[in-house]
């Protein structure tokens, strides 16, 4: 599959996507990226200003070494990791195998409510990819 | 693989420093990010053992303003050295739009530099690309090292041992002290922007 353009349209679908089922339960920022580091889009509540392009060379570079580390155990893939702070914490979940989503949020979601709507947006993501081909 | 976003108009390229151990490529986007301080609007990211080798990569993101209504974001990359570090620097080539290949010109390091350009060639095609098509510029670090009495390989054995084949653009340069760095990094930009301008035209 090829990630190099995606169309304005496809974008803006996603942002909405991102801005219904995320931001609005009160996620601070979310991104998505692809494995080379590149950000696809980001989205954030207004308030939250994070260097988004350090960011993504990071995760991207994150989630190669768990891959790596997979492999390592056995294991094809850990699709999902979580990262917990203080007063922020970061969930990275794969959208296939180019595609990463990364949620920054706070003290007032639940991890599990996180998730529940992290899974449905994947899959809303990946129908409206499919669609789009 | 560069990406595009029409919506926003923003290219994002990705080249990557890479060459053997102690070569100079930190250096190099040391020296980027100290003198071009403007045109970069985070703080270089490097991650580093305790030693100051670097363990993963290190990252840096610069502007170019804009390039016919697109803005041009390069992210500049560099690889660990280290020989045993392979599988690190491969991460690192994942979706790599153009390469800077710092070699190091001290005498003691010709084999070297050859051995960690035969692996780059691999690298490369275990992920389909060929070092033969990719943008590629050569730069041949630390030739300042000549005036303080250390050997030095002549630029014409340099050029025999990694630019036979490849006929690619070479620079001298002293990443310590930016002799040729930012010519080298222009090379680089240029060769990549018109590498990706063919593929999507």
């Amino acid at each position: 599959m090829n990630y190099g353009v995606v169309s304005q349209e496809q974008l803006e679908k996603i942002d909405e996507l991102l801005t219904e089922k995320l931001i609005k339960i009160g996620v601070d920022c979310v991104i998505i990226i692809d494995m080379a580091g590149n950000i696809i889009t980001a989205k954030d509540n207004g308030t939250s200003k994070y260097d988004v392009y350090s960011f993504a060379a990071l995760a991207a570079g994150n989630f190669a070494t768990v891959d790596a580390m997979a492999k390592l155990v056995g294991e094809q893939e850990f699709s999902l990791l979580f990262h917990k702070g203080t007063d922020c914490n970061i969930h990275f979940s794969k959208i296939d195998d180019e595609l990463l989503l990364i949620s920054m949020f706070g003290k007032d979601i639940s991890l599990g409510f996180l998730r529940l709507n992290v899974v449905e947006t994947i899959e809303r993501i990946k129908r409206l990819w499919v669609r789009e081909q | 693989m560069s990406f595009i976003n029409l919506r926003e108009k923003i290219v994002q390229v990705k080249i990557v420093y890479y060459g053997p151990g102690r070569g100079g490529k930190t250096t190099n986007l040391e020296y980027i990010n100290r003198k071009f301080s403007k045109q970069i609007q985070s703080e270089m990211v490097s991650l580093k053992t305790h030693g100051d080798r670097t363990l993963f990569f290190d990252f840096l993101p610069f502007n170019m303003g804009q390039i016919k209504g697109y803005d041009l974001k390069i992210q500049l990359y560099t690889v660990p050295g280290q020989v045993k570090y392979n599988a690190t620097r491969k991460l690192v080539l994942k979706g790599v739009d153009g390469i800077v290949f710092v070699a190091d010109a001290q005498e003691h390091m010709r084999e070297k530099n050859i051995r960690s350009l035969n692996q780059l060639h691999e690298n490369l095609r275990d992920y389909k690309e060929s070092i033969f098509r990719i943008p590629l510029v050569l730069q041949y670090n630390k030739v300042d090292l000549r005036n303080q009495g250390i050997p030095i390989l002549p630029t014409a054995i340099l050029e025999k041992d990694l630019n036979s084949k490849l006929k690619v653009p070479a620079f001298e340069g002293s990443a310590l002290t930016g002799y040729n760095v930012p010519e080298t990094l222009k090379k680089i930009i240029s060769s990549t922007v018109i590498s990706i301008q063919k593929k999507l035209l």
